[in-house]
C-alpha cells in the first residue's frame, strides 16, 4: 500500500465504496467528493478519527533546535513514509501535541461528549526529540510526556550528538525507547518503525471495538477524514511549523486551571483547541 | 534543449563517462583529505526525484547558518569580559550542524574549539575561529565545485554516480 511519498499529495484510497472507479480522473473525481463530504460533514458532531492500522500513515513529531537537523530528521522520515511535523523546541512540541490533550480534558471535566474518544486534533505516533536544546530539553520534554496521562504512551526517542553514558541511561529510565547519536542515519529511522506498531495495535483494537458499536453506513464516511488529514497535514505541514513557531508559549500565570493530567503549563486550553481546529478539520 | 533530427540531446557517451570520472575522483579526494565524511554520502542517499536538490539545500543552510554563528563567535571574543559560555554554545551548535552534513574537518575543528572555551582561553579561541573561518570556506570551494560538477554531468545527460 502506497503511504505516500515525499511531497506527494495524492494517496491511493484504499477504500473508498461510494466511487469504485481507480482511474486517476476517479481518484480525482473521489479527492474532490471526499473534500465536499467532509466539508460538509464538519458540521455534524465530530467522527472519531476511524482508520485501522493499515490505513493511515504513521505520524512523527520530530523537535530540534537546529534548523540543519529539522530538515535531516524531516528527510529520513518522509523518506520512511511517515508523515511529519517539525518544531523547534519543546515548548512548541507541548502545545502542538496539546490539541490531542483536550479530548482528554472533556472527558475529565464530565462533560457530555459526543464520544468518548473523538479525536479532533491531530495523532501523533512518536516524538523524536533532540537532547540538547536551549530551555526546555530533550530529557526535560521527555518527562513532561511521560507524567501525562494522555500523552505517555506515545514512544519517545532521543538524538544526541554526544555519548554520554550516563545521558543514555537517564533517558532510558525515564521512558524513552532508543537513544539514537546523531547524525541520525536511515538505519536509525529504521528502527522506529516497531514502536510505532506497537502503538497503532493497541489503538487499532480500541477502535475495533467502538466500530462494532457504530452502524455499518457510518463507517466508510468515518474512513475518511483521516486521509482528509493526512492530505491537508502534508501539505500545511510547513505552514504549521511557521504558526507553531508564530505563537509565544504564556507563562504558568496563565492556567490555574491545570488539572492533572494536563501537561502543558500555561496554556489555555480554550486557545490551543480554536488555534488547532482549523488544522484538524480541514 | 532543442532536438534535432537525428540527434539526440545527450553528449557523447565519453564525455558523460569522463565527466563521471572526474566527479568521482574529486569527490574521492574530499574524503581522502577528510574534508568530508561518510554522512554527506548518506545526505546524497536521500536526494531523490522528488527532492533532486537536497544536498545543495542543506549545504546551502549550512553555511548560512555557519556565517552567522562565525560572526557571533567573533563578536562575543571582541567583548569584554569573554563570555566564554556562549562562545561554547555556539561552537556546539556549529559542530553539530557541520557532523550533521559530513563535513569532518569543521566538526574536528570545532572539538578542539570547545576545549579552549572550556579552558577560557582566549589566544587559542581567536586561533580556532580563524581555522574555522578558512576551513568553512575552503569547503564551500569544494562543495561548489562539486556541485557544479553534477549539474554538468545531469546536463549532458548522465546520472551522478553516488559513492558507497
Amino acid at each position: 500500500m502506497d503511504v505516500g511519498s515525499a511531497g506527494s499529495s495524492s494517496h491511493d484510497d484504499p477504500v473508498l465504496p461510494l466511487l469504485p472507479c481507480r482511474s486517476s480522473r476517479g481518484r480525482r473525481r473521489r479527492t474532490l467528493v471526499r473534500k465536499f463530504l467532509l466539508s460538509d460533514l464538519s458540521h455534524f458532531s465530530p467522527f472519531p478519527q476511524m482508520s485501522s492500522a493499515a490505513e493511515s500513515q504513521f505520524h512523527v513529531l520530530a523537535v530540534d533546535d537546529s534548523l540543519i537537523d529539522r530538515k535531516l530528521i524531516e528527510r529520513l522520515l518522509k523518506i520512511s513514509s511517515y508523515q511529519v511535523t517539525t518544531v523547534d523546541s519543546g515548548s512548541k512540541a507541548l502545545e502542538f501535541l496539546g490539541s490531542r490533550v483536550n479530548d482528554d480534558r472533556s472527558s475529565s471535566d464530565s462533560l457530555p461528549s459526543v464520544s468518548p474518544s473523538d479525536h479532533q486534533g491531530v495523532e501523533v505516533n512518536l516524538i523524536i526529540t533532540d537532547y540538547c536544546m536551549p530551555g526546555m530539553t530533550g530529557y526535560d520534554l521527555l518527562k513532561k510526556i511521560k507524567e501525562s496521562s494522555s500523552l505517555r504512551d506515545i514512544p519517545v526517542v532521543i538524538m544526541s550528538s554526544e555519548n554520554v553514558p550516563s545521558r543514555i541511561t537517564r533517558c532510558l529510565e525515564e521512558g524513552a525507547e532508543e537513544f539514537i547519536l546523531k547524525p541520525v542515519r536511515l538505519a536509525d529511522v529504521n528502527k522506529l518503525r516497531p514502536h510505532m506498531m506497537r502503538t497503532k495495535k493497541l489503538k487499532g483494537q480500541e477502535q475495533e471495538q467502538e466500530l462494532q458499536e457504530e452502524s455499518v453506513t457510518h463507517c466508510e464516511v468515518r474512513s475518511q477524514p483521516p486521509r482528509q488529514h493526512e492530505l491537508e497535514i502534508e501539505q500545511s505541514q510547513q505552514d504549521q511549523s511557521q504558526q507553531i513557531q508564530q505563537h509565544q508559549q504564556q507563562k504558568s500565570g496563565n492556567n490555574n486551571k491545570r488539572k492533572a493530567l494536563d501537561v502543558e503549563e500555561g496554556l489555555s486550553p480554550d486557545r490551543t483547541r480554536s488555534r488547532y481546529n482549523g488544522v484538524a478539520t480541514f | 534543449m532543442p532536438r534535432f533530427h537525428g540527434q539526440s540531446n545527450h553528449a557523447p557517451v565519453d564525455i558523460v563517462n569522463q565527466l563521471q570520472k572526474q566527479y568521482v575522483d574529486y569527490l574521492s579526494s574530499l574524503f581522502h583529505e577528510g574534508v568530508l565524511d561518510d554522512q554527506f554520502t548518506q545526505l546524497q542517499k536521500l536526494q531523490d526525484e522528488s527532492n533532486p536538490d537536497f544536498t545543495v539545500e542543506v549545504a546551502t543552510l549550512f553555511f548560512v547558518d555557519s556565517d552567522k554563528l562565525i560572526n557571533n563567535m567573533a563578536a562575543a571574543l571582541e567583548r569584554s569580559p569573554v563570555d566564554f559560555k556562549q562562545v561554547d554554545a555556539d561552537v556546539h551548535q556549529l559542530k553539530g550542524s557541520s557532523s550533521s552534513i559530513g563535513a569532518m574537518r569543521v566538526k574536528n575543528l570545532c572539538i578542539t574549539f570547545r576545549s579552549f572555551c572550556e579552558t577560557q582561553s582566549y589566544e587559542g579561541c581567536l586561533i580556532c575561529l580563524q581555522q574555522v573561518k578558512n576551513e568553512c570556506a575552503v569547503l564551500k570551494d569544494k562543495l561548489q565545485n562539486l556541485f557544479r560538477m553534477e549539474q554538468q554531468i545531469v546536463g549532458a545527460g548522465g546520472s551522478v554516480p553516488l559513492m558507497d
